[in-house]
C-alpha cells in the first residue's frame, strides 16, 4: 500500500513536470524528449492500476510511432524555433488564466461529484481476475467479440490515415534520374549492338 | 494514519485533469509553433486516457480500457495525418508560423 501510494506520487510528479517542460521547452527536440518521458511515467501508471495492455500500448504506439514521427518532423524541417517563440510572454498571462480556470473547474467537479452507489453493478464486462485471466487476455476476449465490428472500424481508421499521409507527402519532381527497370528491361539486342563490316585500311 | 497514500479515484482524476490543463495551456503559449500544439493535443489525449483507464479500474468495467484503445488509435491517425499536412505545407510555402497560415482567410 505504502509502496503503491510512493509509486503514484513519483510518477504523477515526474508527469507532470515534463508535461510542463513539454509546453514550455526551449528547443522542440527537448519538447519530444520531455513527451516521451511524459508516455513512459503515464505508462508507469497504467501498470500500478492494472491495464498492462495498454501501458505497452502506450510506449509501442506513442514513444515508438507518435513520438519518433514527431522527432522526424522537429528535425527535417528547417525552422527558426527561436523566431517562432517570440510572443511567448506576450501569450502567457492569458495561457496561465484560461489555464487556472478550466484547472478549478475541473477539481470543482471532481470535488463535488458523488458516485451513485448502484455504479458498481452497472458494468457490462467485469475485469476477471487477475489470477484466471490476464489483463491483455481479459482484452481480447472483448475486443474479438463484443466490439469486433469497432475494432475493424479503429483498423480501418489506422489505414486511411496511412494512405493519407502517403498520398500527402509523395511528390513527383521533374528533373530526377530514376532507374525505369522497364525500359531497361525492353531493350533489344538490334536496338544497342550493330556490327559493321570495316574494310582493311579504311576507316568507317 | 498515511492517509493520503491510499490512491483512489480521485488521484487519477486529478492527475488527468492537471495534464489537461497543460495541454490547453500549451496550445495558448506556443501560438506560433503548429508542432508544439499537436504535441499539445497529444498531452490531452493522454488526459483523456488516464481519466478512462482509471474509471475502468476503479468500476470494475473492462469497457473503459477498450475506449482507451480507440482513442488511442485515433491519436496515432491524427498525429501522422497532422505532421505529414506540415510537412507538405513547409515544403510549399517554407514557413509553419501559425499566423502565416491564412490562405484560406478565416
Amino acid at each position: 500500500m505504502i509502496i503503491q501510494g510512493l509509486t503514484f506520487y513519483l510518477f504523477a510528479a515526474i508527469a507532470v513536470a515534463a508535461a510542463v517542460m513539454v509546453v514550455s521547452s526551449r528547443n522542440p527536440v527537448h519538447s519530444v524528449l520531455f513527451l516521451i518521458l511524459t508516455f513512459f511515467t503515464t505508462a508507469g501508471l497504467f501498470v500500478l492500476i492494472g491495464a498492462e495492455f495498454l501501458a505497452m500500448v502506450l510506449v509501442v504506439v506513442y514513444v515508438g510511432a507518435v513520438a519518433v514521427l514527431f522527432m522526424f518532423v522537429v528535425m527535417m524541417l528547417d525552422i527558426n524555433f527561436v523566431e517562432m517563440r517570440e510572443g511567448f510572454l506576450q501569450y502567457m498571462p492569458v495561457g496561465v488564466l484560461v489555464g487556472i480556470i478550466l484547472l478549478v473547474e475541473l477539481l470543482m467537479v471532481l470535488g463535488t461529484a458523488t458516485m451513485s452507489p448502484d455504479v458498481l453493478a452497472a458494468g457490462t464486462e467485469p475485469i476477471p481476475d487477475l489470477l484466471h485471466r490476464q489483463n491483455t487476455a481479459a482484452l481480447g476476449d472483448v475486443i474479438y467479440t463484443k466490439y469486433i465490428y469497432l475494432f475493424q472500424a479503429a483498423g480501418m481508421i489506422l489505414l486511411i490515415a496511412m494512405i493519407g499521409a502517403i498520398v500527402l507527402t509523395l511528390r513527383q519532381r521533374p528533373g530526377v534520374r530514376k532507374q525505369n527497370i522497364a525500359k531497361q528491361l525492353a531493350r533489344r539486342r538490334e536496338d544497342s549492338v550493330e556490327l559493321k563490316k570495316v574494310q582493311p585500311g579504311q576507316g568507317i | 494514519m498515511l492517509a493520503f497514500l491510499e490512491i483512489g479515484l480521485g488521484h487519477y482524476l486529478t492527475l488527468a485533469a492537471v495534464v489537461f490543463t497543460i495541454g490547453v495551456f500549451g496550445i495558448f503559449l506556443n501560438r506560433k509553433n503548429v508542432i508544439i500544439i499537436l504535441m499539445s493535443i497529444e498531452l490531452m489525449l493522454l488526459a483523456v486516457n488516464i481519466n478512462l483507464i482509471a474509471f475502468s479500474a476503479f468500476l470494475n468495467d473492462l469497457v473503459g480500457q477498450i475506449f482507451a484503445l480507440f482513442v488511442l488509435t485515433v491519436a496515432a491517425g491524427e498525429a501522422a495525418i497532422g505532421l505529414a499536412i506540415i510537412v507538405v505545407y513547409f515544403r510549399n510555402r517554407g514557413t509553419i508560423e501559425v499566423e502565416d497560415i491564412n490562405l484560406m482567410k478565416g
